[in-house]
């Protein structure tokens, strides 16, 4: 690939130490992100995606730490750099969005001077200037009459709104990466369509690198380059959009894909994958999908598979069975 | 140019628009506290001292400090309103002049321990861990102590005088407010929004006095609203033992002590300085407790 690397994760670890144990909540993370590419990072509540990111933004709360591993913008080390470093490159290089947007907004500040204050700490501008600028950030957000929205409180405004109002300020400072956690799972379809949209063009304006973080398989096909699925910590699929809904390699991946509702054929009930994602604090010495694996074998509660890379690095896939299967839908397809 | 005169123009109206908003605000704060009667008596009551203690000079029929042993302790007339004291100086005048001092040390105190206490609870919320446990400890020993004892210690360990007491009464106000401060602080901490701004590059202190402060406002104006009663009450109390203001001065404590030696032969010189202090806490306290119910959100309707 000839893309310009923005963000490079490597073997990233995250753990909790606490009384019980260590949680390895984040258990050896490998990501690249690239200029002007949406990366998804998909998967069910609890299995580390939240705290990748803020593990990239160096905000991971107590007792988190980040025991290993490297995180790396336009290839400068963030892993250990100071609080004052950090809180230089947040906002104005790597930004972030919620997914509430009904809390992520102080209810007692009007929201130009939010956006203002961004701005301020980060460009040096004065406040009427900073102000200024804030309100052709929400311009460009699409928020109608923006002069007037400026000096509203949050509680004035709709849910997609705060939403764009978020976004206005994620981007005030050109960040080279967005990290969208959750973005529009607290709105409605049409206003996550429009904040969708939103993104995917202001993208394309400002060059920036998305990492986006979702449960929701539809957002992720419809805006994502390349997704990450993340299981208990780990990736277990990392691939191509196309690829991942197209032959998807994981049994974790393929359970997910087949939890969707389908729009074309009668289903009599939907289909919902059995049991849940183990504790962070379970000691594992196979595979962590074992147990609700519907192909594990003996060998799964064994050996912890690898992240394999397919022969023309297309993909990646942690599974013992990989191989096996790939020739199992090759041969398939063929017939 | 043209272009830029439309927006200017529509600031100008948004500006308006926002004054408007603001006032209307402002009225239905008003309202709720004027539906609320005992609230709305004591809001009065306080507007009438703080009218009182700016106006002394121009209210007082006498001055002060005159002593005319020839008028000493007459009874209320109507010359003398309320009487005079045991030099013949007029009460009224003394006590109009008193509200400044009372009210001055009262305001101040609360500022003084509100400030602090302020300071320090939000640290301790904000910051959690090792100082949290040390703010809270210092915090409980300071509660440990009975207040006017805590106050006794200040003033005769840096002598007796109206700032000391001023200082006494702050001291003892600090962990209240603290304690407040503090709570409030851990709660509003946790809020996304707060997650949100850190994730923007906002420095601690950004974060504490700008996007934390405003939100736990309410709690701590009520608290001081209501420690104000309490302030005054002690700063009197205070003096009237001696340790605050010193005579001449007309500070009300310092009045009521001195007519408590012509309680039987003339006692309108301890009443009437009893009553002022009296009626002052008490529209104090209930002004207070309409504040709470007009600024507790979950009383709004």
């Amino acid at each position: 690939m000839a893309q310009e690397k923005v963000l490079e994760i490597n073997q990233l670890k995250t753990y909790f130490h606490t009384k019980r144990g260590i949680g390895k909540v984040v258990d050896g993370i490998d990501l690249t992100l690239h200029k002007g590419e949406t990366l998804g990072i998909v998967g069910e509540s609890g299995c580390g995606k939240s705290m990748t990111s803020l593990s990239v933004l160096q905000l991971v709360p107590d007792p988190g730490k980040i025991v290993e591993g490297s995180v790396r913008l336009n290839n400068e080390e963030l892993v250990g750099k100071s609080e004052k470093q950090m809180r230089n490159i947040r906002g104005n290089q790597i930004s972030m969005i919620f997914q509430e947007p009904m809390t992520s907004l102080n209810p007692v500040i009007s929201v130009g001077e939010q956006i203002a204050e961004t701005i301020r700490e980060h460009q040096g501008l004065n406040r009427k200037q900073a102000f200024q600028k804030s309100i052709e950030m929400l311009k460009l957000v699409g928020i109608p009459s923006p002069e007037k929205r400026a000096k509203q409180e949050p509680f004035q405004l709709s849910g997609g709104m705060r939403q764009r109002v978020m976004i206005a300020m994620a981007l005030a400072c050109n960040p080279e990466v967005l990290i969208a956690d959750e973005p529009t799972t607290a709105l409605d379809v049409t206003i996550q369509s429009q904040i969708l949209k939103l993104m995917k063009n202001l993208q394309k304006k400002l060059k920036m690198g998305i990492i986006f973080i979702t449960h929701d398989l539809g957002v992720v096909a419809e805006t994502c380059d390349r997704v990450a699925v993340m299981y208990a910590g780990e990736i277990v699929e990392y691939s191509t959009t196309e690829e991942l809904f197209r032959h998807p390699k994981h049994p974790y991946t393929k359970g997910l894909l087949q939890s969707l509702p389908k729009l074309y054929e009668d289903q009599e009930e939907l289909q919902a994958m059995e049991g849940s994602i183990p504790s962070p604090f379970k000691e594992h010495q196979g595979c962590k999908f074992t147990d609700r694996c519907p192909i594990a074998e003996d060998s799964c509660h064994q050996i912890h598979p690898d992240l394999k890379m397919s022969s023309d690095h297309s993909y990646q896939v942690r599974c013992l069975f990989y191989q096996e299967e790939k020739e199992l839908t090759k041969g398939m397809s063929s017939v | 140019m043209e272009a830029q005169l439309k927006t200017q123009q529509e600031a100008i109206s948004f500006d308006k628009l926002r004054k408007q908003q603001r006032i209307e605000r402002i009225e239905a704060f008003i309202n709720r506290m004027v539906r609320n009667k005992a609230a709305l008596v004591g809001g009065l009551i306080v507007l009438f001292y703080i009218v009182i203690a700016l106006f002394a000079p121009f209210l007082a029929p006498y001055d002060p400090f005159a002593i005319d042993l020839a008028n000493k302790l007459q009874a209320p007339s109507l010359e003398h309103w309320m009487g005079t004291d045991d030099k013949g100086r007029d009460i009224l005048s003394r006590i109009l002049y008193g509200s400044r001092l009372s009210m001055g040390v009262g305001v101040v105190a609360v500022l003084f321990g509100a400030i602090f206490g302020v300071i320090m609870g939000m640290a301790a919320g904000y910051y959690g861990g090792w100082i949290d446990s040390v703010i809270s400890r210092v915090l409980d020993i300071m509660l440990a102590f009975p207040g006017i004892l805590l106050a006794l210690a200040i003033i005769s360990a840096l002598g007796p005088s109206l700032f000391n007491v001023t200082v006494a009464v702050g001291v003892f106000s600090v962990p209240l407010f603290a304690r407040i401060a503090r709570g409030s602080t851990m709660e509003v901490r946790k809020l996304e929004y707060v997650d949100a701004i850190r994730s923007l590059g906002a420095n601690d202190g950004t974060i504490i006095f700008l996007h934390i402060l405003p939100n736990i406002l309410s709690p701590l104006i009520v608290q001081g609203t209501l420690r104000l009663a309490t302030a005054i009450l002690s700063a009197a109390g205070l003096s009237f033992l001696g340790l605050g203001a010193q005579p001449p001065s007309p500070e009300w404590g310092a009045m009521l002590s001195n007519g408590r030696d012509f309680i039987f032969s003339a006692p309108y010189m301890a009443i009437f300085p009893g009553l002022t202090i009296a009626l002052l806490v008490m529209g104090c306290n209930l002004f207070g407790d309409g504040l709470r119910d007009a600024l507790d959100p979950r009383m709004k309707s």
